[in-house]
C-alpha cells in the first residue's frame, strides 16, 4: 500500500470484507438476468416510479386532453375567441386566452404533444446514434475509427442551423419527424467523442477479453459490456439532449423552420409568451411549467434508470 | 555511511527499547460511526531488530504504521502511545513530526513509482532529505546521493543520480527509495510491503539490501508484509494481525514452529510451500470480518474451527502463552500445541479429490502442442512516415505440449512473455511463427466458426477477479455468458448456472448479485465457473491466485486441484509464484526472456533443476520456516532483466547468470558465441544451458 492521502481509501482498505455469512435459499432459487435484476431494482425507486408516471400523465393529457377539452369548452388550438383577448384563466377558457383570443390550453396541449415526442425522440436518437458510432469506432479502432471519426468531425463544422433550415423548407407535411432527424443528427457528435474516448480504455480491460475468449461477438461485446458500462454517461448526456431538443426546435421555429403557424409547439408559445412573461403570465407561465416538469420528469427517473443499472449504487439499494 | 553509523550505535541503556508502541488505536469516521482500523497494538522494538507484522489486506497493518509515522489524515483518530527513545510522538504538531520522520524514522513503500517525484532526478531527491535534516550544502548533498546510491547498488551512481524515476526499473527504484530512507542514518525504518510488486529475483536482492541497510544504520527494522516467506528469513519477531488486533506474537522461531492461534496456524497451513510440495493447504473458511460492524466476540470467531461458546461472547485478549516469551489472544492458546488440539489438526485437512486412474503421460492425447511458437514487435518511429527502428522479441520460438489431465506450470519473471505466449494461444489466430494445435486441430488451419467451435474447449481464468468480470452484468449473466454465445436455451443455460455455481463452492441464489459484493476469493470462484461453462478441455490460468490474500489462495487452489481430477481438464498455469506452481503443476516450464530454458516434470525441475536460472529463481523464493530459511545460501540473479530489444549475444541469460562469473573465460566464450538450446538431461527434464549440471537448492527436498 502507498501512501493513501484519501481518508476513504483508507478506510475502503479497512472495511473490505464483505458478505456475512448468509443462508442460502435452497436449490430452487430463481436466476434472474440482469434485465429482470434492473427493472426489480427501478420498481423499487419510488422518485423514479413517480417521474415514470408524470411522463405518462404528460402524455396522456397532451394527446386526450385537446379532445376532451373541445367536448367540455368547445375550443381547439386553430380556434379563435373574438370575444375575450387576454383573458385570465376562467372556466371557459382554462389557461386564458391570447391577443388574438387563442386558447392556451388547448394550444399548450397541443404544444406539448409536438415537444414530448421532439424531445424524447431526438433524446433517444442522439443518444443512441453516439453510443453506437463511439463504442464502434472506439472498439474496432483503425479505419473504422478513422472513417467514423472523420464523419464526426464534418458534423461538427457544419453550420447545422444552416442545413436545417434549407431541408425544413423542402418538407411540407409530417415536417416534424424531418425535423427530429435533423435536430438528432446535428447533436450527437461531441457525445460519440467522449464515447469513444471511453471505449478505448473499457476495451482493455479484462473483462472484455474475458467475454472474446468464451466466444462472444464484437456486437455481442458493444451491446452487453461497452455500452452498459458507460450508460451513467449516457443517460445524463439523454436527459440534458431532451430540454435541448425541446427548446433548439423553438428556436427553428422563431425563425420560420421548425413548426410553423397555426401549428405551435412548448417552444414556439414559450418564444412567444417571454415578452409578455409578467403582464400576461398564464402566456408564458404553462408552456413553462410544462417544459420544466417535462425536463425534471426525464431527469429523475433517468437517476432511477441510472441508479438501477449500476450495481454500486447504494440509493437503488440490493435490499442490504 | 560509516562516519554516521557510530552515532545511533550508542545505545540507550540496554534494556529501553527504541520505538516503543502502547495501546495504539486508530479510528475512521465511516459513514455508519467510527470505524476501528487498529485496535491496540503493542510492540516495543530495540535498535537493531526486525519486527516482521503479518496480516490479510485489511487487518490494519499498514494503518497502524501510517499512525507511528504520524502520516494519517486529520480525520483518523489516534490513541494510544508511540514513544521514540522515550519521546511521545502522537501529540507532536506536524512540524515537529516533520523533523523527526525521514530523519529518526524513514519509510519505505510499496510501490516506489508513486512515492518517488516524476519530475525531480533521483539524486536530487537524495540530496533533498539530506538537505533539509543535516543542513548541507547543495553540492555536499548530491555527493552524498551519489554515495548512497553506490551503497544500495547502483551501478554507475554518478550518472544515474541525474536519472528521473521513470528511468529505473522496479527494483532499482526500490534501490533508491532504500537510500533514500537510509540518507539520514534512521533509528527506525519502516518497509511497507516494499517487495511485494517486485519479480522474486529482484525480491530476493531487496530483501537482502534492506539487511545490508539495516547493519549499515543499525535501525530498528518494521516489516510489514502479507509473505510469511519474506518474515521468516529477515524478522527477529513477529506480530500476526487480525481485523485491527495483534492476535499472536513472540520470537520468530517458536511462532512458526508452535503457533498457538488458530487465525496463525490457518495462515501458515494456507501458504503452498516449495519444500513441501505434497503437502494439501488448508484454506481458511470464510472472509474477515467487517471491521466497522465487528462481532461482539472474538473476531475470529466465524472462521475459527475449534471455537467454543466463550469465543462468541468474550474477546481474548493477547496474553502470554506457550511457557512465556509469547503472546496469543486466544481462550484456547494453552490447549493448542503445534498445531493441534488435543490431538486433531486444528484445521481438518479439506477433502480434494485424489489422483485417478491414469495412462502414461506418452499415451494420453495432447490437448495442445506448441511448436517453435515466436511474436515480434516492431518498435516503430514517426508519426507520419513510420519506419522500423527494432523489433522486441516477446516470445521466441518456445514449443511445449500439455496431455490430458495435465498442469503445465509456465513460470518466469514478468516480462519474460508469459502473457504474450498465452493470449497468443488463446486468440487461436495463426501465430506469425510456428504452430499452435489444439486438440489435434492446427488453430492455423481454421475458418472464423470452426475458430468460435474451438474455443469451447478453450477457455481461461484471468488474474484479476475484479478486472476480469464485468461489473454491470449480475454473476447468472456472467456465468452464462458463454453458453449464451453457444446459443443453449435459456432454461438450460439457468440449470447450468446453478449447477457451476454449487461447483466452485458458491451457492445459487449468489447467481442474483453483482460482483461488486462478493470478496476477491469469491469472484475468482466466479471466472471459474465462467471459464468451465462450457466443459471445456483445456483451461489457462492466468495468474489466477495471485491478486488474492494467502488464506482465500488457499481454497482456490484446493479448487483447482479438485476440478481438474473431477473433470479431467488440462491447465495451463501460468504464474511467477514457484511455490504455487509446485503445489499444483504436474510440468514445469521455466521461461526466460521468450525463451523456455528448462522444462520438466515438477519434481525433477524443482528438486534437481539443471539450469542456473531456475536454480536461482527456486532459491530466492523464501521459505515460511524460520530454520531452514536462514540456513539457505542465495543464488543471487545480478541486475534486472536486459531489454527484449537489445538482446545479449549467444546465450541471453549470460549478462545475469551467476555460474557465467564463476566460469573461466575460456567457458564463458561458448556461452558468448553459442545460444543453448533445450536438451534433453536425463529423463523427461531438458534445459537449456551449456554447462547445465544438477544443484539442489531446496532444504530437504
Amino acid at each position: 500500500m502507498s501512501l493513501p492521502a484519501d481518508p476513504l481509501l483508507i478506510a475502503d482498505d479497512v472495511s473490505m470484507s464483505d458478505l456475512p455469512g448468509e443462508v442460502p435459499e435452497g436449490p430452487d432459487v430463481v436466476v434472474r438476468g440482469r434485465r429482470q435484476l434492473v427493472l426489480r431494482r427501478l420498481r423499487r425507486n419510488r422518485a423514479a416510479m413517480a417521474a415514470l408516471v408524470v411522463l405518462l400523465l404528460l402524455f396522456v393529457s397532451a394527446f386526450l386532453g385537446p379532445t376532451v377539452y373541445k367536448a367540455i369548452t368547445g375550443w381547439d388550438y386553430e380556434g379563435q375567441d373574438f370575444t375575450s383577448f387576454l383573458s385570465p384563466p376562467s372556466a371557459t377558457h382554462w389557461f386564458g386566452t391570447t391577443q388574438i383570443g387563442g386558447d392556451v390550453f388547448a394550444q399548450t396541449m397541443r404544444g406539448l404533444q409536438k415537444s414530448l415526442l421532439i424531445g424524447l425522440l431526438v433524446a433517444l436518437i442522439s443518444t443512441g446514434l453516439a453510443a453506437v458510432v463511439g463504442s464502434v469506432a472506439g472498439y474496432f479502432g483503425g479505419w473504422v475509427d478513422r472513417a467514423l471519426m472523420w464523419i464526426v468531425d464534418l458534423l461538427l463544422v457544419i453550420p447545422s442551423f444552416l442545413i436545417i433550415a434549407i431541408m425544413m423548407r423542402n418538407v411540407k407535411d409530417a415536417g416534424w419527424i424531418v425535423l427530429v432527424l435533423l435536430i438528432a443528427l446535428f447533436g450527437w457528435m461531441i457525445t460519440a467523442r467522449i464515447i469513444r474516448g471511453m471505449t478505448l480504455s473499457l476495451r482493455e480491460r479484462e473483462f472484455v477479453l474475458a467475454a472474446r475468449y468464451s466466444g462472444v461477438s464484437s456486437a455481442g461485446i458493444i451491446f452487453r459490456h461497452l455500452i452498459p458500462n458507460m450508460s451513467s454517461l449516457l443517460i445524463i448526456d439523454a436527459t440534458i439532449a431532451v430540454a435541448t431538443a425541446i427548446i433548439a426546435e423553438s428556436g427553428l421555429s422563431y425563425f420560420g423552420f421548425g413548426v410553423k403557424p397555426p401549428d405551435v409547439s412548448l417552444g414556439t408559445l414559450i418564444a412567444d409568451g417571454t415578452q409578455s412573461a409578467f403582464t400576461f403570465p398564464w402566456l408564458f407561465m404553462f408552456s413553462g411549467g410544462l417544459l420544466v416538469l417535462t425536463t425534471l420528469a426525464v431527469s429523475v427517473f433517468g437517476d432511477g434508470l441510472r441508479d438501477a443499472l449500476d450495481p454500486s449504487s447504494k440509493r437503488a439499494g440490493g435490499g442490504r | 555511511m560509516t562516519t554516521q553509523a557510530q552515532s545511533t550505535t550508542e545505545r540507550a541503556g540496554a534494556d529501553a527499547p527504541l520505538l516503543e508502541v502502547r495501546d495504539l488505536t486508530v479510528e475512521f469516521q465511516g459513514e455508519d460511526g467510527p470505524v476501528p482500523a487498529v485496535r491496540g497494538v503493542s510492540y516495543a522494538l530495540t535498535p537493531g531488530e526486525v519486527l516482521g507484522i503479518v496480516g490479510e489486506s485489511g487487518s490494519g497493518k499498514s494503518v497502524s504504521s501510517l499512525a507511528v509515522m504520524g502520516l494519517l489524515p486529520a480525520t483518523a483518530r489516534v490513541t494510544g502511545s508511540v514513544r521514540l527513545r522515550g519521546r511521545d510522538l502522537l501529540g507532536l504538531s506536524d512540524r515537529e513530526l516533520a523533523r523527526i520522520r525521514g530523519r529518526k524514522i524513514a519509510m519505505i513503500f510499496q510501490d516506489p513509482l508513486s512515492a518517488l517525484t516524476p519530475v525531480y532526478s533521483i539524486g536530487d531527491q537524495i540530496a533533498e532529505t539530506v538537505m533539509i535534516h543535516q543542513g548541507a550544502s547543495k553540492a555536499d548533498a548530491f555527493t552524498r546521493a551519489v554515495e548512497l546510491l553506490d551503497a544500495v547498488g547502483i551501478p554507475n551512481a554518478a550518472q544515474r543520480a541525474k536519472a528521473y524515476p521513470h528511468e529505473f526499473s522496479g527494483g532499482m527504484r526500490q534501490r533508491v527509495m532504500i537510500a533514500m530512507s537510509i540518507a539520514n542514518d534512521p533509528d527506525v525504518l519502516i518497509a511497507d510491503e516494499p517487495t511485494t510488486a517486485l519479480d522474486v529475483t529482484i525480491q530476493a536482492q531487496v530483501l537482502e539490501l534492506l539487511d545490508t541497510a539495516r547493519e549499515i544504520t543499525n535501525a530498528a527494522t518494521i516489516m510489514i508484509t502479507h509473505d510469511l516467506g519474506v518474515v521468516a528469513g529477515i524478522a527477529d519477531r513477529i506480530l500476526v494481525m487480525y481485523a485491527g488486533k495483534a492476535v499472536e506474537s513472540g520470537r520468530v522461531e517458536p511462532v512458526y514452529a508452535d503457533p498457538r492461534m488458530p487465525y496463525t496456524i490457518g495462515l501458515l497451513g494456507s501458504v503452498p510451500r516449495l519444500d513441501r510440495p505434497g503437502q494439501p493447504l488448508t484454506p481458511i473458511e470464510g472472509s474477515p470480518p467487517n471491521v466497522a460492524r465487528l462481532p461482539k466476540g472474538c473476531p475470529f470467531v466465524a472462521r475459527c474451527p475449534v471455537r467454543i461458546s466463550l469465543c462468541e461472547t468474550v474477546e481474548p485478549d493477547l496474553e502470554p502463552t506457550a511457557g512465556g516469551g509469547r503472546w496469543a489472544a486466544c481462550h484456547r492458546s494453552e490447549e493448542i500445541e503445534l498445531g493441534r488440539i488435543h490431538g486433531a489438526p486444528v484445521f481438518p485437512l479439506p477433502e480434494i479429490a485424489t489422483l485417478r486412474e491414469e495412462l502414461p503421460r506418452e499415451q494420453r492425447t495432447a490437448v495442445l502442442q506448441v511448436d517453435n511458437l515466436a511474436k515480434r514487435y516492431a518498435i516503430t518511429k514517426g508519426a507520419v512516415l513510420r519506419r522500423k527502428i527494432g523489433t522486441i522479441t516477446a516470445v521466441d520460438g518456445i514449443s511445449f505440449d500439455i496431455r490430458e489431465g495435465e498442469a503445465l506450470g509456465l513460470v518466469g519473471e514478468s516480462g519474460c512473455g508469459k502473457t504474450t505466449t498465452i493470449m497468443q494461444i488463446l486468440e487461436l489466430t495463426p501465430p506469425e511463427q510456428g504452430s499452435v494445435v489444439v486438440l489435434g486441430q492446427d488453430v492455423g488451419s481454421l475458418n472464423s466458426q470452426q475458430r468460435k467451435q474451438l474455443r469451447r474447449d478453450v477457455q481461461v481464468v484471468f488474474q484479476d477477479p475484479m478486472a476480469s468480470l464485468d461489473p454491470r452484468l449480475p454473476v447468472g449473466d456472467l456465468i452464462d455468458e458463454p453458453l449464451r454465445s453457444f446459443g443453449v436455451p435459456a432454461d438450460k443455460r439457468r440449470a447450468r448456472v446453478r449447477e457451476l455455481l454449487s461447483l466452485v463452492g458458491l451457492s445459487p441464489e449468489h447467481a442474483n448479485r453483482y460482483p461488486a459484493d462478493f470478496s476477491g476469493g469469491q469472484r475468482q470462484r466466479i471466472g471459474i465457473a465462467r471459464a468451465l461453462a462450457l466443459e471445456p478441455k483445456l483451461l489457462v490460468l492466468d495468474e489466477p491466485v495471485s491478486a488474492l490474500d494467502v488464506s482465500i489462495q488457499a481454497g482456490v487452489l484446493n479448487l483447482l486441484e479438485d476440478l481438474k481430477v473431477r473433470l479431467g481438464l488440462s491447465y495451463l498455469f501460468v504464474a511467477h509464484d514457484l511455490s504455487v506452481v509446485r503445489h499444483i503443476a504436474d510440468r514445469v516450464a521455466v521461461m526466460y526472456l521468450g525463451r523456455l530454458v528448462e522444462v520438466g516434470a515438477a519434481g525433477h525441475v524443482f528438486e534437481r533443476p539443471t539450469h542456473p536460472y531456475t536454480q536461482a529463481l527456486l532459491s530466492a523464493v523464501p521459505i515460511p520456516d524460520p530454520v531452514a530459511e536462514r540456513q539457505r545460501t542465495r543464488i543471487l540473479v545480478h541486475g534486472d532483466l536486459p531489454s527484449p530489444a537489445n538482446l545479449p549475444s549467444g546465450c541471453r541469460f549470460r549478462s545475469r547468470c551467476p555460474l557465467f562469473a564463476e566460469l573461466p573465460s575460456d567457458q564463458q566464450q561458448l556461452c558468448i558465441d553459442v545460444d543453448p538450446q533445450l536438451e534433453s538431461r536425463g529423463g523427461d527434464l531438458a534445459s537449456a544451458c551449456h554447462w547445465a549440471r544438477e544443484r539442489q537448492v531446496l532444504p530437504g527436498a
